[in-house]
């Protein structure tokens, strides 16, 4: 892994670091704001909150669940985009990245179509199982899921182009099956792009609101998850909503701080 | 690294100025519920008076209110719940007192053709039947919470949503039997959702209160778009739609 720091010699040069440290204080400091206007003094007793703690866990679950989804579908559909033989392998690919396009809200809608009670395939769901799946828990996870595996699916498919095809060649002139050498070549070698892709597609799940509150609903201890309830907060308890999201914040750096040291800078 | 910081701050601040003012505009910042009347309200004031251009923000009361309190470059408030008037009046940013110009009033949403039978509130305390409705911290989740306080009756929802349109969208798709909206809504969504009316509605009232805002670029502007929504003329408007009057 690419973790070692070479000194190229020179200064940095200015032309990269100035937009870079704009860049950064783009992105932090809207963080800076909502850690100014936290209300520290009240934070303990909100935390403790039955509420808050039951959207933090059920939102830690489906995004966990939903990246689990994603890594099932998403890794093979990487493999079959950067590998297989398919006709039409651009248009696939553009349609990929579609829900990262689509507003959120709209993929929502656009589930509903396909997998509510009166959905082309939800109606059958409903009839032939007696499934249905909006306004539950298992909603969630499908919403997170659609939303964020375009991110797994692109990272994957950028990880395996990368890798040197030869030795998955060299695999199969050895006896190896493409499944096999699957399994025991190419997958050790892109692992670093498939956790990358992994800890992004947590990430947006973790934060996923349009497509979860449209299709799943908002239940509490259903399907209110943190990003919901940081919404409705909004409408009447600002401090409560700041709050909120600054629990999302702290656990989600947290999460990808600690995977970040276990899986990609440390010693592979 | 400050200098930089700073740099970043105005490079930033300057993505999000303001367009210059212009005379004949009136900014009007009003409730989703208002969504088709005060388009067509806007319309018909820019043509009553030639030059002016009416430019409405439609939103989420609280979330506008909000939006004002923080500076937004608004001329007219219209708000569905006296509440988040309340806020702005409280920051000092109404420059005349809030008048109510228009009443909504709950109904009952039920897909087409009413395929689960519904018949009242009473309905929504079946477990069997698939229910929406506001969450309590927006308006239209509040004038529910006093209906069924009225009504005797516990619902028991399957999902509640942000905001009253989210509801009707549910409804409308056939995904829950049944949603508590504002009758102008049951209007907006005919053919698609059928209404009924329930006595207990009586209880559950929204107000609609406007008024021009303190820091109004255009404050003769605002005020005349205020009186007019308050005209016959706007009364009318806002009657087909289904509101009731003050």
């Amino acid at each position: 892994m690419t973790t070692t720091r070479r000194r190229t010699g020179g200064r940095l040069p200015v032309a990269l670091v100035v937009p870079a440290v704009v860049g950064l204080a783009f992105l932090l400091v809207p963080l800076v704001g909502l850690l100014v206007r936290a209300p520290w003094g009240t934070l303990p007793t909100r935390l403790l909150s039955p509420s808050v703690g039951e959207a933090l866990r059920l939102s830690l679950v489906c995004a966990s669940l939903a990246t689990v989804v994603c890594l099932v579908l998403g890794v093979p559909l990487a493999w079959l985009l950067a590998r297989g033989d398919v006709p039409g392998r651009g248009v696939l690919r553009a349609l990929v990245t579609v829900p990262l396009v689509l507003p959120p809200v709209v993929g929502g809608v656009a589930l509903l179509f396909v997998l509510g009670r009166r959905g082309l395939v939800g109606q059958y769901l409903d009839a032939w199982f007696g499934v249905s799946l909006p306004f539950t828990t298992a909603g969630v996870v499908l919403a997170e899921a659609f939303v964020a595996m375009p991110f797994l699916v692109i990272s994957v498919e950028g990880a395996l182009r990368a890798a040197d095809p030869r030795y998955e060649e060299a695999a199969a002139t050895l006896g190896a099956s493409r499944w096999l050498a699957f399994r025991r070549v190419t997958l050790p070698s892109i692992l670093p792009g498939v956790v990358a892709g992994t800890v992004l597609c947590w990430a947006r799940a973790l934060g996923e609101f349009g497509a979860t509150i449209t299709f799943a609903g908002n239940f509490p201890g259903e399907t209110t998850t943190m990003p919901l309830a940081v919404y409705l907060a909004l409408e009447t308890d600002p401090d409560a909503a700041i709050v909120l999201s600054v629990v999302l914040l702290l656990v989600s750096v947290g999460v990808l701080a600690a995977l970040r040291d276990r899986w990609i800078s440390g010693p592979s | 690294m400050r200098a930089l910081a700073l740099v970043a701050l105005v490079v930033v601040a300057g993505c999000g100025t303001a367009e210059p003012t212009t005379g004949g505009q009136v900014t009007v910042f009003a409730a989703a519920s208002l969504t088709e009347t005060f388009t067509r309200l806007g319309e018909e004031f820019e043509s009553a008076n030639p030059g002016v251009d009416v430019v409405v923000n439609f939103g989420g009361s609280s979330g506008l209110a909000q939006q004002i309190g923080q500076g937004a470059p608004a001329d007219v408030f219209a708000s569905a719940s006296p509440a988040n008037m309340e806020q702005v009046v409280d920051g000092g940013g109404t420059a005349a007192e809030p008048v109510t110009f228009a009443r909504n009033r709950l109904e009952i949403a039920v897909p087409a053709g009413n395929p689960a039978g519904i018949t009242g509130l009473a309905d929504f305390a079946h477990a069997d039947a698939r229910i929406a409705l506001c969450a309590e911290q927006v308006p239209c989740g509040a004038a529910a919470k006093r209906a069924f306080e009225a009504a005797g009756v516990t619902p028991r929802p399957d999902t509640l949503e942000q905001d009253v349109k989210a509801v009707l969208t549910k409804v409308r798709l056939g995904e829950v039997d049944a949603g508590l909206v504002y009758r102008t809504d049951v209007r907006s969504a005919a053919g698609r959702v059928e209404g009924l009316a329930f006595p207990e509605a009586d209880r559950a009232v929204n107000d609609y209160p406007i008024a021009p805002l303190a820091k109004a670029r255009n404050a003769a502007g605002a005020r005349a778009f205020v009186d007019f929504v308050r005209s016959d003329r706007g009364r009318a408007v806002l009657a087909e739609a289904g509101f009731d009057a003050p």
